[in-house]
């Protein structure tokens, strides 16, 4: 299957978070499933008028275009025309380019939640008129508009995420290529299934002063990020501390909260990133499927019966108490 | 004359596109257009301050953590505070990783793969350097990408991962990184350090860094076959192709300085200014933005803490969306060799003497840099003690602040205003901000435009060299 990677107005951040795939050849794997690198411009030989000639052969269907990946907002300013985003040396826009070889694609991948939602380039007055392919923030429509489906079928494929995790993109190109990969694998945002059916929140290293609702106050504090730091783990989706970044790491294990960069629309939550809305002292947000009264029970019994361990350890750069060790072994 | 337009220009960040007029033989005139515009600057405005954390890095896949890094120093001058002693260290950690995995990256992947490319077939060189360099299929992308994302692990350990973080803040970082991650910093470091000494240099880091002359430079090259290291096989296409000729600029080097430490930084702030023959000190009040040639609403040239950026869709005389920074007035150029060259390398110094910026001096100066701050990473790591890795910071209500930082590829700077505890100015100027700029209002191109000048038509290829010499990072450019 041939694979042509345009970036389009986004900043490249998916394509390097590719190359730090755990994968010990990311390319060789990729080629192993008989995925053939067309054209990606961080990684290809071809410039300039040899590129020229690869999309002219796409765009006219002298070479089938089996998966096209575009990476960044569809940018569609100023006035509709496109011209905030010309393709070097071809005098075009870059959407005239993305719609012409979309009408080609057997398969149409956004990569990053820019291609996919519009994405952080949408964000405040949106000032390049930042869309997504297929969606506007979580209106469906983009670029592409709401009925657009790809030669094999499928609307477009939304790798979101801000930037997307190395395997996310690989495991979906290889799914595709195994023949393995249909609209029943996508969730109502376009979103494969594999890691958009899971929540941030699930593995999450701070799960312990999650269940105590024992919270962290300021950066550097070990405790849950819920309650005042804008952590939104609990209803983003992703599998992000099941499946570990750069061999170890996540937003939350890195000392920094959700802010739900898979999600449509969340360059703009409304309030500071770093900071949970509250309404009477209660994060306006809750853990996803779960009712309200619930909730406001359960951690005010829990915050009752938080260990001084959880409690200490949560507003403290170190551990200041390690867990005791129970004389008459575990049972 | 004729023009010919060179583009989409790939294996650099982003988008770029050159136009080249030649007249006998030759390049007469460049003009860089950065074509991609978002408007990350309007996008800052009207949000509380410390979402710039999480706006900036996106600006740039490749140069992430150095936007962090620049919008953290802003909020710590907007706010008063300074990191603490571990939190600095380890924010020089997580910024080393992005820039020494960058200039990892140019040479692998962005630079060396031109050398691979059919023109060069009858090289003496050629078959070692397909072998090696082609793109995709030689045998630097099978081990060096896998080399790349065992290094970036420290990203994972530090950072939460790479790119995007929000680990760094203005007190320092919201990570304090407990034994057993600083002793996987360790093994990675370690690592990382191996796999350069065998493959990248075939010779200890210590040993390249003690390379203090040009004679050093040709005994150590002497001393080895052409293929015993990718340094060493970059030394010998770079003799025969004779790239130290090619690619001057304006041989005014600018560094914001790197790394802070206590009393100033790893490798320290300053202009080299070879035509006046002297190092002078960096003062951010010399900078101006002239947006004379750029599609951005006319205006006189601003300091960037007065600056705007507003859009227009036509505009006479206008070929980019770039604006154009000058120090006092004088086009500089900004990256390791800037950096290196101001901080007194002696080899650095003795080749831009010699010759100047340019092709070959860029490179040799990249990759010196990764000799020099892997043992300073590991000396950071080392210094970690019991105290504290984030300063509690108040954001004031009302302020200016101004952050000024070394990424990979040059001297960033952020400049932001406060009101009512919002954002209501934010400009930056980015490395290749200064390296692309397009012409000023006294019709002086910018740095990589004076570059190409002079360029042989008949030899296309050197113009890839020459832009790619800069590692330039469109993305970051514009913004």
């Amino acid at each position: 299957m041939k694979l042509l990677w345009l970036q389009s107005g986004g900043c490249g951040g998916c394509s390097m978070s590719l190359l730090c795939s755990g994968a010990q050849d990311v390319l060789g794997l990729l080629a192993s499933a008989g995925i053939e690198l067309a054209w990606h411009p961080s990684l290809s030989e071809a410039s300039g008028d040899e590129v020229r000639a690869i999309l002219a052969d796409f765009e006219s269907g002298r070479t089938p275009l089996d998966l096209l990946c575009v990476e960044g907002s569809l940018l569609t300013g100023p006035n509709g025309s496109g011209r905030f985003h010309m393709l070097g040396g071809t005098g075009r826009p870059m959407i005239d380019w993305v719609r012409s070889l979309a009408a080609r694609a057997r398969y149409t991948l956004g990569v990053g939640t820019c291609a996919t939602y519009g994405g952080v380039t949408a964000g405040g007055i949106n000032p390049a008129g930042a869309i997504g392919l297929q969606y506007d923030g979580n209106q469906r429509g983009g670029l592409l508009g709401p009925d657009y489906r790809s030669a094999a079928g499928l609307p477009v494929i939304n790798i979101a995420g801000c930037p997307t995790h190395p395997d996310w993109v690989t495991d979906t190109l290889l799914a595709l290529a195994l023949g393995q990969f249909g609209e029943a694998d996508m969730d109502a945002l376009g979103r494969p299934r594999f890691y958009a059916d899971q929540l941030v929140h699930h593995g999450c290293t701070r799960n312990e002063f999650y269940e105590f609702k024992a919270s962290a106050e300021k950066p550097g504090d070990l405790g849950c990020m819920m309650e005042h730091m804008g952590c939104v783990g609990t209803q983003a989706h992703a599998d992000c501390n099941i499946r570990p970044w750069n061999g170890a790491g996540s937003c939350t294990n890195g000392g920094y909260p959700c802010i739900s960069c898979t999600e449509p629309g969340f360059e703009s939550p409304g309030h500071a990133f770093g900071r949970t809305p509250k309404v009477a002292g209660i994060p306006i947000g809750l853990p996803s499927d779960m009712p309200k009264a619930w909730f406001v029970a359960l951690a005010a019994l829990s915050k009752s019966a938080t260990p001084a361990r959880v409690r200490q350890n949560a507003v403290a750069e170190m551990p200041v108490v390690a867990p005791a060790i129970r004389k008459t072994g575990l049972k | 004359m004729s023009r010919i337009t060179v583009g989409p220009f790939n294996r650099v960040e982003g988008d770029l596109e050159i136009s080249l007029e030649m007249e006998n033989g030759r390049v007469a005139a460049a003009y860089v257009n950065s074509p991609l515009f978002r408007g990350f600057e309007q996008i800052l405005v009207g949000r509380e301050a410390m979402d710039a954390l999480v706006i900036v890095p996106r600006i740039c896949g490749i140069c992430s953590v150095s936007q962090s890094a620049a919008a953290a120093a802003a909020l710590a001058d907007l706010a008063g505070v300074r990191p603490t002693p571990n939190g600095q260290r380890v924010s020089n950690l997580i910024l080393a990783a992005e820039n020494l995995a960058d200039h990892f990256t140019h040479f692998y992947l962005f630079f060396m793969p031109d050398f691979a490319r059919e023109a060069y077939r009858a090289r003496p060189w050629f078959a070692a350097a397909e072998a090696r360099f082609k793109a995709v299929s030689g045998s630097a992308a099978g081990d060096a990408l896998p080399a790349r994302a065992a290094f970036m692990q420290i990203m994972g350990l530090l950072a939460g991962k790479w790119p995007h973080t929000l680990t760094l803040q203005p007190g320092g970082v919201a990570r304090a990184p407990q034994a057993a991650e600083r002793l996987r910093v360790f093994a990675a470091l370690r690592e990382f350090r191996g796999w350069l000494e065998k493959r990248l240099f075939g010779d200890r880091l210590e040993n390249i860094t003690a390379l203090e002359s040009i004679a050093a430079l040709r005994r150590w090259m002497d001393g080895r076959s052409a293929t015993s290291s990718d340094f060493r096989l970059f030394l010998e296409i770079a003799d025969d192709l004779q790239l130290a000729r090619y690619g001057r600029a304006t041989d005014r080097f600018l560094s914001h300085g790197a790394y802070p430490r206590e009393g100033g930084w790893l490798l320290p702030r300053g202009v080299l200014d070879l035509p006046a023959g002297s190092l002078q000190p960096f003062l951010p009040a010399d900078v101006l933005e002239d947006v004379s040639h750029a599609w951005l609403e006319d205006d006189q040239p601003r300091h960037p803490s007065e600056g705007d950026t507003r859009p227009v869709e036509e505009k006479a005389g206008a070929y980019t969306w770039c604006k154009a920074p000058r120090w006092q007035e004088q086009v500089v150029e900004c990256g390791a060799l800037a950096r290196q060259a101001v901080a007194g390398h002696p080899l650095i110094r003795a080749l831009v003497v010699e010759a100047g910026g340019n092709v070959a001096s860029r490179v040799i100066a990249r990759l010196l840099e990764l000799a020099l701050v892997v043992p300073a990473m590991e000396s950071w790591l080392r210094d970690l003690d019991d105290g504290p890795f984030c300063a509690q910071t108040e954001i004031p209500a009302d302020g200016r602040g101004c952050g000024l930082i070394e990424a990979a590829r040059g001297g960033l700077g952020h400049w932001l205003t406060v009101r009512g505890g919002h954002i209501v100015r934010y400009q930056i100027i980015a490395p290749t901000t200064w390296n692309f700029s397009p012409r000023d209002a006294a019709g002086t191109p910018g740095a990589l435009e004076q570059a190409l000048v002079g360029l042989p038509e008949a030899e296309p290829l050197l113009v890839q060299h020459v832009v790619r010499s800069f590692d330039p990072c469109m993305v970051c450019t514009v913004h």
